[in-house]
């Protein structure tokens, strides 16, 4: 059988859920031994038009990017979105929430009718063409990302976790950052990450994502109980939840 | 003369975000010569309007993959400015830690899966492996090293989760500083190597120089190579530290005749940053081995050959290791202190400003009495270097014409990876026009 072949694309974002890739160091040469990289252009050179696995980094705020990306779709067997910007929009959509013609007059003052300037509303890659696989998360986890590749290469269905964030820190022992009043996310949010950042006595902010069904009234109950306003709590949601029911209930 | 050259590089490989060339010449006359950058505009200026100041440092790391902590440290010492939160000494030092992680982390990919392979003929780290396995095995383990340390003090690898405005939110052990410091000392020994390796293939670095103004930081008291206090200072006026506050009177954004971009000047049409402005500014406060390291390459102060970047990176990498080591020393012996942090909104407006590992970064931001951010504004170092490769191409070009087609592109590209641009963090476009 040959080695599936694999191409890495990026659209708007940091680069740093590719950046984790390349943080797999020696795992990473098992993995490219594994499979047939034929286009990765932050470090490879060579490009190809022909791949069996497209995995896409970044999301999508411009039409030609949204053009762009139905063509991947079309060679591609299986697409993956890879990281935040690409599973849910990540922190690019925090740009929705203004007048896009005055986003760009902020920032380009009086050259932001220039053509190539020009900007959208950005979406996540599954709001442009369907997507077979979510890696989650600002940036990636890089255990999850070799278990899901893994994954795919034997042909099984990964399991991506549909609980939320408290249950992986409360299994680490951490105090609730909530008791030192911080407004976490942890409640609703996707665990898988391990509970990193509230390990780090930082409040979850939801990079990963809501889970499918969040309890947003038991949230409701706990910002009460400490004294906050659904304000507060909003505030804190749209760093990377904008445009996501919840975020708007 | 009768030199045709035809380049169209779109999407230059083995850098951070987009970049294209475009060159064209006909027998002998250059036509065009244009480094263009399309990357995906991402405004985040105007998309950080209305967060809480807590919340600033979060989104803006996002801004760049490589460089997220020195964002997050660029916007937090903003925040605590405007803000007037004092930050205690230990805090400092431990962030000057968790920013030299960055510059080792970063140089190190820069250097070895990105520059490096060129000087062998190769299109990545990948078909290094077998053929120069021990130096690969020995790059991979300093990258590694590099990111469990920002691992450890930043909570994580990339998009640091222990920075808030005041301090930190948690801090290593002694236990785990110790064991760091531990690995730091073979780290020096790992960059040794590599820089015997990367010296060994030192003939393939293009002789080229034009001269150049450098810009950095300058940090006078206590006298330091730094890469986190002090003002801004010029090779053009080495006497002039400009502080923080008035960076708008260095990056000087402009419209030039010949294209739409908007560049950077200050004393000239252009100017460089990143570890050769760093290098040429502050030379004499390296460490001794540091300097080995540079006259390894017959790297001087007031080098103008801007292939020489990633060689003042390696010298770099061994300069903030020698000093982390040192620097751990100091911290443990006032012992470690658990310090609580609280900040209170407060209007302000302020500017700060780190290095980052490709060059000098500016964040402003302006808040309300509520601490709601109501106006920023970022300038990132490869948007500095745009029109200084732009006036490298035009110098360069002219002097390579007859070397053929394929030998003008590769040292085109490998002259934009050199500057180790980084494009994502472009938060502003470059104008340019696009040849199709």
């Amino acid at each position: 059988m040959s080695k599936p072949r694999v191409a890495i694309f990026d659209f708007a974002c940091c680069e740093g859920c590719q950046l984790q890739i390349v943080d797999l160091e020696e795992e990473l040469l098992d993995l490219v031994g594994a499979v047939d990289v034929v286009e990765w252009r932050e470090a490879i050179s060579d490009q190809s038009r022909e791949y069996d696995i497209a995995i896409i980094e970044g999301s999508i705020t411009r039409p030609e990017d949204e053009k762009r990306v139905e063509i991947i779709r079309s060679r591609a067997k299986i697409l993956i979105a890879l990281g935040a910007c690409a599973t849910i929009g990540g922190v690019n959509k925090l740009k929705n929430n203004f007048e896009l013609d005055e986003v760009k007059k902020y920032v380009y003052g009086k050259d932001a009718t220039m053509a190539h300037l020009d900007t959208a509303m950005t979406k996540a890659v599954n709001e442009v063409v369907e997507v077979d696989y979510m890696i989650h998360g600002c940036p990636i986890d890089r255990k999850e990302f070799t278990y899901i590749i893994r994954c795919l290469l034997m042909g099984k269905k990964p399991e991506i976790p549909e609980w939320p964030v408290c249950v992986e820190c409360k299994a680490r022992g951490n105090p609730c950052l909530w008791e030192y009043g911080q407004v976490c996310l942890g409640p609703i949010i996707r665990a898988g990450c391990g509970a990193r950042c509230p390990s780090s006595g930082f409040r979850c902010f939801g990079c990963r994502g809501y889970i499918d069904d969040p309890n947003v009234n038991a949230a409701k109950d706990v910002i009460e109980k400490f004294g906050l306003s659904v304000e507060e709590l909003k505030e804190k949601m749209i760093l990377f939840g904008t445009g996501y029911k919840p975020t708007d209930e | 003369m009768s030199s045709n050259l035809n380049i169209n590089v779109k999407h230059v490989t083995r850098i951070e975000g987009h970049g294209n060339i475009a060159v064209n010449a006909t027998n002998g006359k250059i036509e065009k010569i244009e480094w263009q950058v399309p990357e995906a505009p991402r405004f985040f200026e105007a998309m950080v309007r209305g967060l809480s100041y807590e919340d600033i440092q979060t989104v803006v790391s996002r801004i760049c993959g490589i460089c997220s902590i020195t964002h997050s440290l660029a916007a937090t010492k903003a925040v605590e400015k405007a803000l007037g939160l004092e930050v205690s000494e230990q805090s400092d030092t431990i962030r000057i830690l968790m920013h030299y992680s960055e510059q080792l982390q970063s140089h190190i990919l820069h250097i070895g899966y990105l520059a490096v392979p060129d000087f062998f003929g190769a299109t990545s780290v990948v078909p290094l492996v077998p053929v120069a396995t021990d130096a690969v095995k020995t790059i991979i383990k300093i990258h590694r090293t590099a990111n469990e340390w920002s691992d450890l003090i930043a909570g994580r690898t990339t998009h640091p989760v222990t920075i808030v405005p005041g301090g930190f939110t948690k801090i290593a052990t002694e236990k785990q500083f110790r064991e760091l410091q531990g690995r730091l000392k073979n780290t020096l020994k790992d960059l040794a190597a590599v820089a015997d390796v990367v010296l060994s293939v030192a003939e393939k670095i293009p002789d080229f120089t034009r001269d150049t103004e450098y810009v950095s930081l300058k940090q006078n008291t206590p006298p330091t190579y730094t890469f986190y206090h002090g003002g801004i200072t010029s090779t053009d006026d080495t006497s002039t530290i400009v502080p923080i506050d008035n960076w708008q009177s260095v990056v000087n954004e402009y419209m030039t005749a010949q294209s739409t971009a908007k560049w950077a000047k200050w004393h000239r049409d252009s100017y460089a940053v990143g570890a050769l402005a760093r290098f040429n500014n502050n030379y004499e406060l390296l460490t001794d081995s540091a300097k080995g390291v540079a006259k390894k390459f017959s790297l001087e102060k007031g080098c103008c050959n801007p292939y020489m970047n990633t060689i003042a990176q390696l010298v770099e990498c061994v300069h903030v290791v020698d000093t982390s080591i040192e620097m751990i020393d100091e911290l443990l012996s006032k012992g470690l202190k658990q310090e609580k942090v609280t900040s209170k909104p407060k209007a302000g407006k302020a500017a700060g400003c780190v290095e980052a590992p490709r060059g000098i970064l500016f964040h402003e931001y302006e808040f309300d009495a509520a601490g709601k951010c109501v106006g920023a504004d970022m300038c990132i170092p490869t948007n500095q270097n745009h029109a200084n490769i732009q006036k490298d191409f035009e110098k360069l070009v002219p002097e390579i014409i007859d070397e053929g087609e394929d030998n003008v592109r590769q040292k085109l590209e490998m002259l934009v990876r050199a500057y180790d641009p980084c494009i994502s963090c472009s938060t502003h476009m470059l104008n340019v026009q696009f040849v199709r």
